[in-house]
């Protein structure tokens, strides 16, 4: 399978007086799964399909291997595409729709079959290979949507928010497989997403985006460990937003000074502290009390009121609930991790 | 036999119990359509069957098959094959226009004015039969209309020079046409509001044309809607007898006027049951109609939720 390069550079795209694309910069190695996660509205989708072909960008390039493919139409792309949810022919098999890019590239029949039961067995379903879409659960369609955009061995694979018409548990399961079989295939990968677990899971890179730009790309490691910016920070992951002082290259914050992500002028700030950099034990002269709990499986939550009435939330092995019941009082302690900081 | 000497003997009797409440709940449930079933039975069942026995019965009430072999003579068949013309080619008509007006309804969205308008002038019109739609042609188009006056004093033509086709079979078909457009601007839009856009989409990032997408994707998904909206204009038109009866009043051309003929006839009297017998033809002609759209249904349901 030839797996291209993605490049997009200063796309810009506006919707009246809307900047869904604000001068985005993206690239994508060949055979990498770069996830754009989001908020609404934050020009996530405008890029995968303009990238598509379906929009046209009102400036910019798009290079894939080495080609402007901006003025080529969709359909001479050569993509792969998953949609959000209902995309196969209704009146086609599963394998059948799998065979049709194969038959828009003049496939033998026989080679067509075979190829589509191959892709179908790729994606563990090839047992329902017969079966018309109606008659699929919404993994099984996704399923066979994502056998379809990869039967014709496409150059990218765009996958626009597949899982998100899923309940939970299919999601966690189809992601997985998402996942096994681009390694498998090595097709270079975008994926959209704006449920950042999603993203975080699957992906090489993820690209976090606002306002039609790039907020920050990178690792899901350093996206989560070493946010870039406050939006970053409080997108990705859960943040105590902690009143704080920094004076250099630190912000004390609760009588603990945490190393800074950035550099930030001198002053008050408010620090973005992850839960799970905060502990919390029980003492009789601790100034915070617990107010909530929420088990979580093998961890849990515990949200303690501090005397100024400020919520932090800590994330704790949900073995130690026992010895936190709602209204035991507390000490809070920060782990000297790097975080940041929005002014004031 | 032997009763139950064990300590189950309470078990089939809750069961009963619970049983004999769903039983209630379930005729509870069906007294709310009994004043509909009552009406099918007296407008829809009775009718049909004084049809099919009137069909086998002689003036003296004796079965014959008098009736069924009159069916053959030809001016009989004469007027089944117009009124089957006059359907077919309405339907056809109807069926093409009214799914173009259709797709231009769909493609100007779902909220918008234009949509809007069609829509309710669509129901309107559809049901804009009858004397009145006879006497609207009539006042625009008849041997007096005020477009045919127009048309022979300022330009010299004149539209029935070539025979009084408004009141004939082309006639027909033109005022039939005008209810049946509209009737599949209703019946079609749903079918066409039910092509979702990744179909389109997913088409052409699979490789397809524009061209393709309607040949493999949108045609064959949009084929059984078509002909089963245009069966349903078909039976429409068949079953139409007003406006027909409104702007023909020379001959019996088709034939719910030769029905009309062998009830009220002055002449020929006594033709009652021939009159039925014509009935139940084009009950069976519905019929199969209505058997060939229940196959089209048949097919699209494995597809389509």
């Amino acid at each position: 399978m030839t797996s291209s390069g993605v490049r997009l550079s200063a796309l810009r795209r506006k919707f009246g007086n809307v900047h869904a694309l604000d001068g985005l910069d993206l690239d994508l190695a060949p055979g990498e799964l770069v996830a754009l996660l989001g908020p609404s509205g934050c020009g996530k989708t405008t890029a995968l399909r303009i990238l598509a072909g379906l929009e046209d960008a009102d400036s910019g390039r798009i290079i894939v291997g080495d080609r402007d493919i901006a003025n080529v139409p969709a359909n001479k792309r050569g993509m792969g595409m998953v949609f959000q949810a209902y995309s196969l022919f209704p009146h086609l098999t599963a394998i059948e729709n799998v065979e049709f890019g194969l038959r828009l590239r003049k496939q033998s029949s026989t080679v067509r079959r075979r190829r589509a039961q191959e892709m179908l067995d790729l994606v563990g379903i090839g047992a329902h290979a017969a079966r018309f879409p109606q008659q699929l659960s919404g993994g099984q369609q996704q399923r066979v949507a994502l056998a379809r955009a990869l039967a014709f061995e496409p150059s990218v694979l765009l996958l626009d928010e597949p899982l998100s018409a899923l309940d939970a548990k299919v999601r966690v399961q189809l992601r997985e497989e998402i996942r096994r079989i681009q390694l498998e295939v090595g097709t270079t990968t975008l994926f959209v997403t704006h449920d950042q677990e999603e993203a975080l899971a699957i992906a090489d890179r993820v690209g976090v985006m606002r306002a039609g730009q790039l907020e920050q790309i990178g690792s899901p490691e350093d996206i989560y460990r070493t946010p870039a910016t406050p939006f970053v920070a409080e997108f990705v992951g859960l943040s105590n937003r902690l009143a704080g002082r920094v004076t250099g290259d630190v912000v004390e914050v609760l009588d603990t000074k945490l190393p800074l992500v950035g550099s930030v002028q001198d002053g008050p700030a408010t620090a973005l502290v992850r839960p799970e950099s905060v502990d919390v034990t029980a003492d009789p002269a601790g100034a915070g009390r617990v107010v909530a709990v929420s088990f979580l499986g093998p961890l849990a939550r515990v949200t303690v009121a501090l005397p100024d009435d400020t919520l932090v939330v800590a994330q704790l092995e949900s073995a130690r609930l026992p010895e936190l019941p709602t209204g035991t009082a507390v000490r809070v302690v920060l782990r000297p991790v790097p975080v940041v900081v929005s002014a004031g | 036999m032997t009763a139950p000497t064990t300590g189950t003997l309470g078990a089939p009797t809750t069961t009963a119990v619970r049983g004999g409440r769903r039983h209630r709940s379930r005729l509870r449930d069906l007294l709310g359509v009994v004043p509909f079933f009552v009406y099918v039975v007296i407008f829809l069942f009775v009718p049909t069957i004084v049809v099919v026995v009137g069909a086998f019965a002689g003036d003296d009430g004796r079965p014959t098959l008098d009736n069924i072999s009159a069916l053959a003579d030809d001016y009989i068949v004469e007027a089944f094959v117009r009124s089957i013309t006059l359907s077919a080619a309405t339907a056809v008509l109807g069926a093409v226009l009214g799914a173009v007006i259709a797709y231009a309804v769909v493609t100007a969205g779902p909220d918008s004015l234009v949509r809007r308008l069609v829509t309710s002038a669509c129901g309107v019109l559809a049901q804009f039969g009858g004397v009145t739609l006879a006497f609207a042609f009539i006042a625009t188009i008849g041997f007096s209309g005020f477009v045919t006056v127009f048309l022979k004093d300022s330009l010299g033509i004149d539209i029935f020079s070539g025979g009084v086709w408004l009141f004939e079979l082309p006639g027909l078909v033109l005022v039939y046409t005008y209810f049946q457009v509209p009737l599949m601007v209703i019946v079609f839009l749903p079918a066409l509001d039910g092509i979702r856009p990744q179909w389109r989409e997913a088409t052409e990032s699979l490789g397809g044309s524009t061209w393709y997408y309607w040949r493999r994707v949108a045609a064959p998904l949009l084929a059984p809607a078509f002909l089963g909206s245009t069966l349903l204009l078909f039976a429409n038109a068949f079953s139409a007898y007003a406006t027909a009866a409104a702007l023909v009043s020379q001959g019996a051309p088709i034939v719910p006027l030769q029905i009309r003929s062998a009830l009220t006839s002055e002449v020929l009297l006594g033709r009652e049951n021939l009159g039925k017998a014509m009935a139940l033809g084009m009950v069976l002609v519905v019929a199969l109609v209505m058997w060939l759209y229940g196959l089209l249904q048949r097919r699209t349901a494995r597809w389509l939720d």
